[in-house]
C-alpha cells in the first residue's frame, strides 16, 4: 500500500564487511519512524537502501508494495533531507526547490508555482530568490526539506537533519519537521543517533547496533519495557546491577546484596540478571532502613534543574539525579539509597 | 533499456545503411562522399562479404528486441549481440588489411582503413552492450554510466594499448619477415650499444640506456634540490617577490621544447656570449662543453625545477602547523623542528618528486636532439632509428620498450610504494596554527641555491626575446625584424597573403589544439567522475590504464602510433585526426588529475540529493556537477590547449606536409642551423599561450584564492 516501506532479509556488505545483517522490517504508511544508533550500527546503510543510493547484497525492498530492490534512486518515489543538506550552491532557493519538479520535464510555470507552495510550508515564502548561501542553517535546513516535500514523495528520508543545527534550534526544528509530517500525512524514516530527538519526533523507534535491529517499539515501549541491557542504557541513562533472580514467576524475586527484593513484574527463569535503575527513580536520604543500599557521594554537580550525583556502593558506582532543592549532600557524605520496587526492570544478564 | 537500445540500434543500422564505411579522400565533413562511397551493406551486398559479420550484432540485439520479454533476458541478449558484433567487426579489419588478409584467409581480399561508418556502427554496437550490462544490474542499473565506463575502457584500449601491443610485437620481430622470436630479441636487448659502461670506465661513450638513467637520476636530483629551496623560500620565510617566484612555474607549461636549448647555445655555445666574454677576458678555450652530458642536465633541471616547485609547494604547506607548533613547545629550536618533525613528514613529497623529475628527465627529447652531441640517451635514439638514414623499427621497438620499462617502473614504485606511505597531515579540520619559519642558516642556503638560479631562468628568458631580434648571434648583433617576417610574414598587395613560412604550422598547431583541448578536458574530467563518483568492479585496473599513459614517453608513444596507425583497420597516419588523438590520450592523465582534485571537493551528498530527486546520472552531471566544476573545466581546456602547443616528442612522428606543427617546425629550423626564426616562432608562440592562460584567469576571475600565507614573523 502507498507509502509503506517493508526490508525482507535484506542484507549489505561492503567487500568483506557486514554493513547489515539479515534485517526484515514493516513501516506503516503516515508514520515516522527513526532508525537509532550509535555511528556504524547500520541505521544510515538502512537508509541509504530505501533511498536507492545502495543496492542491497541479498533480500528484497519493497516500498508501496512494489519490489524497488533493482530500481534505481532516479526512479524511486522516496526522497531525501541530507545530513549537510546538500542544497546545489549555484541554484537559488526556488531553484533548488524547483530541481526535482523540473528534471521530471514539468512545465516551468508548474514548477515555479509548486516550488513557492513548497517554500510557503516550510515558512519561506520570501526566499525564493536567495542562494543557499545567504541562508542560516535553520533555514538551509527548511529548504532541503521544501525540495525533498514538493515532489510528493511516498517516502520522505532524513538523515541526521538536525546535526548541523545548535542545540537550541535543534528542539525547534524538529517540532517542525513533526508538525509538517504529520499534515501532509507523509511517511517519514528518519536517522539519528540521538536518543532525545528520536524519543520527541517519532512514532515508533527502531534501535540498531551492530548491523542488527536491536529493540523496536514505540518510545515508551523503549524505555519502560527494555528487552536488553544495551537498549536500557542507550534510551535514557539507567544503572545497571548484577542480582540474581531466586523466583521467578507473576512475580519475581531478586537477592541484591544479601536482601530479598520482591519485584511485582513476571519473569520466566531464575538465575544471574541485570536489574535496570533509571537515575531519578533514585531517593537518598541519611537514615538507613531494611531495603536501603548504603553508599558514598563520591562527586556531586547542581545542575540548577536538578542535581546529579555519583555514589560510590557495594554493587559499583551508581549515577542518581535528585529534583533541585539546594546541594543536600557533598562529596565524601554517607548516605542510604532506596527505590520503589515497582520502578525496577530486569534484562538478561 | 529498450528505449535506449533501441536508439542505439537505429544508429548503427543506419550507419551500416548509409555512411560510408571506409576513409575518404577529402575528408569526412567534405560530404564528398554523398552519392560516391559505399556504406557497409553496399560493399556487402558487392564483392565484401566479410562485411556482413558486424551486421550480424545488431541482428541479435535486435532479435532479442522483439522477441525477448524479461528485462533480464533483453540485458543477455543485448549482451551477446553487442559483444559479438564488435568482435565480428575487429576481427574482419584485423584479418583483411590494404594488401592482403592474414592468417591465410579469404585469398585475395584487400580493404582500406575504417571510417566514419565503421565508427559509428562500433559505436552503436559498444553501447548496446554497455546497455545490456546495465540491464544485467551492474554500474547501479545506470546505462549512461556503463556506456561512459565502456566508451572510455575502447578509446583507451585503441588509442593506447592497441598501438602500445606493436611495439611489443615488433621487437620480437626476426630479421626479413621471418615471423616472431627471442632469438634476435635478446642480443639485440642486451647490446653493447645500449648498456655499454664504457665511459664511467674512460674508454669511450656510454650506451643510451645507461646515459639516460644516469641523466635521469642527476636531474632528478637537481630538480627536487633547488625545488624544496624554492617551496621552503615560497612557504616559509617573508620573502618578498613570491609573485615572481609563482610565475617560475608556468613557465615550463608554456616553453615551447629546444627554447632551453636554444637559449643554453646563445650563452654558453661555442660563440655564446659567455663564452666569448672569458675567451676575450682570460684567454680560455671555447670548448663544446655545452654539447654532452652537462649541457642536457643543465637544460634538463632549468626545465623541470618548476615542475619539481610545483609539487613540493604542496608538499611543504601538507605539514600541519600545529605539528611545528608541538615541536616548538616542546623546546625543539627551528633547525631541530626542521630536521626532526618537518623534513621527515616531506619525506613521501621529495621522494615523489624526485620520481617525477626522474620521468621527464627520461621522457625528455627536445633537449637531448638540441644539446646532446655525441651524447645519446633513449628518447632521440628512437627517434634517428625511425628517421635516420637507416629506418630500423625493430631496433625503435626494442629502444622503446627499454625507455618504456624505466619509466613504468619509476611510475609503479611510487604508486606502490608511496601510495601506502601517506604522511599527509592536511585534515578535514581547520588547523589555523602557522608555520614554523625557517632559522637563519637554512634560510641563507636557501636563499644561496634558488635564487641564483630563479636569476639565471630570468635572464635566459629575456635572452630569447632579444635573441629573437637579433640579426646572427654571435657574429652580427644588429637589431632586426628579418626572423619574424621570414616567419609570420603578411603582404597586403591584391588582398592579403600570409607569406610568412611559419604561418601554415601555426594556423594547424592552433586549429588542432583547440580542437583538442575540449576533447581532453570531456574525457579526462568523465573518467575523473567516473573514479571518484561510480563504483565498479575493476575499478582500480581502470585508474591504473587511464593514468598509464602519463607514463609513456612521447617518443614511444609517436612510435607506437606510426607503427600501429600506418595501415587498415585504422589508418590514420598524414592525417590531423591522429595528432588530435595523440594529444588527447597524452594529455588525458592531467585531465583526470585536475577532475579528480575537483571533484573530490564537491561532497557527494549534492550528487545524491539530485538522484533522490529523480535526477538521472545524466541530468545530474550536466546540472549539478558541472557547473559547479567551471574552473577545473577551464583549467584543464587550457592546460590541454597549452600542452598540444609545446608537445614535441609524440608530434615529430606523426606530421605530415599537409598537417605540421609549430614545434616539429622549430626542429627543422633548429637542424638547419636557423636559431634566429626557431627563437622568434618560440617567443611567438609562448605570447600565445600566455595569452591563452591570461584569457583563462581572467574568466575564472579570483574564485581561487590559495590560502593565505601564514608565516610568523622574524
Amino acid at each position: 500500500m502507498k507509502g509503506s516501506v517493508r526490508f525482507e532479509n535484506v542484507t549489505k556488505k561492503f567487500g568483506e564487511v557486514v554493513a547489515l545483517k539479515p534485517l526484515s522490517l514493516d513501516i506503516t504508511p503516515g508514520t515516522l519512524v527513526t532508525l537509532l544508533g550509535p555511528s556504524g550500527c547500520g541505521k544510515t546503510t538502512t537508509l541509504r537502501l530505501i533511498a536507492g543510493l545502495e543496492s542491497a547484497s541479498e533480500g528484497r525492498i519493497l516500498i508501496g508494495g512494489q519490489d524497488v530492490t533493482h530500481l534505481s534512486a532516479t526512479y524511486r518515489k522516496v526522497s531525501m533531507v541530507f545530513q549537510s543538506y546538500a542544497l546545489f550552491p549555484h541554484m537559488t532557493v526556488l531553484e533548488n526547490v524547483g530541481y526535482g519538479l523540473s528534471v521530471k520535464g514539468m512545465p516551468k510555470a508548474e514548477v515555479k508555482a509548486r516550488a513557492e507552495a513548497g517554500l510557503e510550508t516550510v515558512g519561506l515564502k520570501d526566499f525564493g530568490a536567495r542562494l543557499p548561501s545567504e541562508l542560516s542553517g535553520g533555514q538551509q535546513q527548511r529548504v532541503a526539506v521544501a525540495r525533498a516535500i514538493v515532489l510528493e514523495p511516498e517516502v520522505l528520508l532524513l538523515d541526521e537533519p538536525l546535526s548541523n543545527l545548535d542545540a537550541k534550534l535543534r528542539r525547534h526544528v524538529r517540532e517542525e519537521i513533526r508538525q509538517i509530517q504529520q499534515r501532509l500525512g507523509l511517511t517519514a524514516v528518519y536517522v539519528t543517533h540521538d536518543q532525545e530527538e528520536a524519543m520527541a519526533v517519532s512514532d515508533r523507534i527502531i534501535v540498531m547496533k551492530n548491523a542488527e535491529i536491536a529493540q523496536e517499539g514505540t518510545p515508551h515501549d523503549l524505555y519502560d519495557r527494555p528487552e536488553n541491557a544495551f537498549i536500557a542504557d542507550f534510551i535514557g541513562d539507567a544503572n545497571l546491577i548484577d542480582v540474581e533472580v531466586t523466583k521467578s514467576g507473576a512475580e519475581t524475586e531478586i537477592a541484591l546484596q544479601g536482601r530479598r527484593l520482591t519485584l511485582p513484574l513476571a519473569s520466566t527463569a531464575t538465575g544471574p540478571s541485570k536489574m535496570v535503575l533509571r537515575p531519578h527513580h533514585i531517593r537518598l536520604s541519611r537514615e538507613p532502613g531494611p531495603e536501603r543500599l548504603p553508599a558514598e557521594v563520591t562527586y556531586a554537580a547542581w545542575l540548577g534543574n536538578s542535581v546529579q550525583y555519583t555514589l560510590s556502593t557495594a554493587v559499583g558506582p551508581i549515577f542518581a539525579i535528585a529534583p533541585p532543592q539546594p546541594l543536600p549532600f557533598r562529596q565524601g557524605d554517607s548516605v542510604q539509597l532506596a527505590f520503589a520496587p515497582g520502578d525496577v526492570r530486569l534484562v538478561p544478564a | 533499456m529498450r528505449r535506449t537500445a533501441g536508439l542505439w540500434l537505429l544508429i548503427g543500422l543506419g550507419a551500416y545503411g548509409l555512411m560510408p564505411w571506409y576513409m575518404v579522400a577529402g575528408g569526412f565533413w567534405s560530404f564528398g562522399w554523398l552519392g560516391t562511397e559505399r556504406s557497409a551493406l553496399g560493399w556487402a551486398l558487392a564483392d565484401r562479404a566479410w562485411l556482413w559479420l558486424p551486421l550480424m550484432g545488431c541482428a541479435i540485439a535486435g532479435a532479442t528486441l522483439v522477441v525477448a520479454r524479461k528485462q533480464l533476458s533483453v540485458a543477455r541478449g543485448l549482451v551477446a549481440g553487442g559483444a559479438s558484433g564488435l568482435l565480428l567487426l575487429a576481427a574482419q579489419g584485423l584479418v583483411i588489411l590494404g594488401n592482403g588478409p592474414r592468417l591465410g584467409l579469404m585469398e585475395g581480399a584487400t580493404q582500406p582503413g575504417m571510417g566514419a561508418g565503421a565508427f559509428v556502427v562500433a559505436a552503436a554496437l559498444l553501447f548496446l552492450l554497455t546497455t545490456g550490462v546495465s540491464g544485467l544490474g551492474r554500474g547501479r542499473g545506470d546505462a549512461f554510466i556503463t556506456g561512459m565506463i565502456g566508451a572510455i575502457i575502447a578509446l583507451v584500449g585503441v588509442f593506447v594499448f592497441y598501438p602500445m601491443s606493436f611495439i611489443l610485437i615488433r621487437a620480437f620481430e626476426l630479421r626479413g619477415g621471418a615471423g616472431l622470436g627471442v632469438s634476435e630479441f635478446l642480443p639485440r636487448f642486451f647490446a653493447p650499444e645500449i648498456w655499454s659502461p664504457a665511459c664511467l670506465l674512460g674508454t669511450g661513450y656510454c650506451g643510451a640506456a645507461l646515459n639516460s638513467l644516469l641523466l635521469g637520476i642527476a636531474t632528478a636530483a637537481s630538480t627536487t634540490l633547488l625545488g624544496l629551496a624554492f617551496a621552503l623560500i615560497f612557504t616559509r620565510t617573508n620573502f618578498r617577490a613570491k609573485r615572481l617566484l609563482r610565475v617560475l612555474t608556468i613557465l615550463p607549461i608554456i616553453t615551447p621544447p629546444f627554447v632551453i636549448g636554444l637559449a643554453l647555445i646563445l650563452l654558453f655555445g661555442r660563440s655564446g656570449t659567455v663564452t666569448e666574454f672569458f675567451a676575450d677576458a682570460f684567454g680560455w678555450e671555447k670548448t663544446r662543453w655545452l654539447y654532452g652530458f652537462w649541457g642536457v642536465w643543465l637544460a634538463q633541471t632549468l626545465s623541470f625545477t618548476p615542475i619539481a616547485f610545483l609539487v613540493l609547494i604542496g608538499v611543504v604547506e601538507g605539514v600541519s602547523p600545529s605539528m611545528e607548533e608541538a615541536s616548538q613547545t616542546l623546546d625543539a629550536n627551528r633547525w631541530q623542528t626542521f630536521r626532526f618533525v618537518s623534513l621527515p613528514l616531506m619525506r613521501p613529497g621529495l621522494a615523489n618528486a624526485f620520481l617525477l623529475g626522474f620521468i621527464e628527465s627520461l621522457a625528455d627529447f627536445g633537449n637531448p636532439l638540441v644539446l646532446g652531441g655525441n651524447f645519446n640517451v633513449l628518447s632521440t635514439e628512437i627517434y634517428f632509428a625511425i628517421v635516420g638514414t637507416v629506418a630500423d623499427p625493430a631496433k625503435a621497438a626494442i629502444l622503446s620498450l627499454i625507455l618504456l620499462s624505466l619509466t613504468l617502473g619509476a611510475f609503479m614504485a611510487q604508486r606502490k610504494w608511496l601510495g601506502k606511505k601517506n604522511y599527509a597531515t592536511v585534515t578535514g579540520k581547520g588547523d589555523s596554527g602557522r608555520h614554523a619559519a625557517l632559522n637563519p642558516g637554512l634560510r641563507v642556503a636557501c636563499y644561496a641555491i634558488a635564487l641564483p638560479w630563479a636569476a639565471f631562468t630570468l635572464v635566459l628568458y629575456a635572452l630569447i626575446v632579444f635573441g629573437s631580434f637579433v640579426k646572427l648571434w654571435g657574429y652580427d648583433h644588429s637589431l632586426t625584424f628579418e626572423h619574424y617576417t621570414r616567419a609570420f610574414g603578411i603582404v597586403f598587395r591584391n588582398g592579403v597573403h600570409f607569406t610568412g613560412a611559419a604561418w601554415d604550422s601555426y594556423v594547424t598547431t592552433i586549429t588542432i589544439a583547440a580542437i583538442a583541448a575540449p576533447l581532453t578536458a570531456a574525457v579526462g574530467l568523465a573518467t575523473a567522475y567516473l573514479l571518484v563518483r561510480q563504483k565498479f568492479t575493476g575499478k582500480d585496473a581502470f585508474e591504473f590504464s587511464t593514468m598509464l599513459s602519463f607514463a609513456i614517453p612521447g617518443t614511444v608513444i609517436g612510435v607506437a602510433y606510426v607503427m600501429a596507425f600506418n595501415f587498415p583497420p585504422i589508418e590514420l597516419t598524414a592525417t590531423g585526426l591522429i595528432l588530435v588523438i595523440v594529444f588527447v590520450f597524452r594529455n588525458m592523465p592531467v585531465g583526470v588529475r585536475g577532475g579528480i582534485a575537483a571533484m573530490s571537493q564537491l561532497d557527494k551528498s549534492l550528487d545524491e540529493a539530485s538522484i533522490t530527486l529523480g535526477a538521472n546520472s545524466a541530468t545530474t552531471l550536466r546540472r549539478v556537477i558541472l557547473p559547479l566544476m567551471g574552473p577545473a573545466i577551464l583549467a584543464a581546456l587550457t592546460y590541454a590547449f597549452v600542452r598540444a602547443i609545446t608537445s614535441v616528442s609524440a608530434v615529430i612522428f606523426l606530421v605530415s606536409a599537409r598537417y605540421n606543427m609549430a614545434t616539429s617546425f622549430i626542429v627543422g629550423r633548429v637542424e638547419n642551423g636557423e636559431f634566429g626564426i626557431a627563437i622568434a616562432y618560440a617567443t611567438v608562440l609562448i605570447f600565445t599561450m600566455l595569452a591563452a592562460i591570461l584569457a583563462l584567469q581572467l574568466i575564472i576571475g579570483r574564485r581561487k584564492l590559495r590560502r593565505a600565507d601564514r608565516i610568523e614573523a622574524h
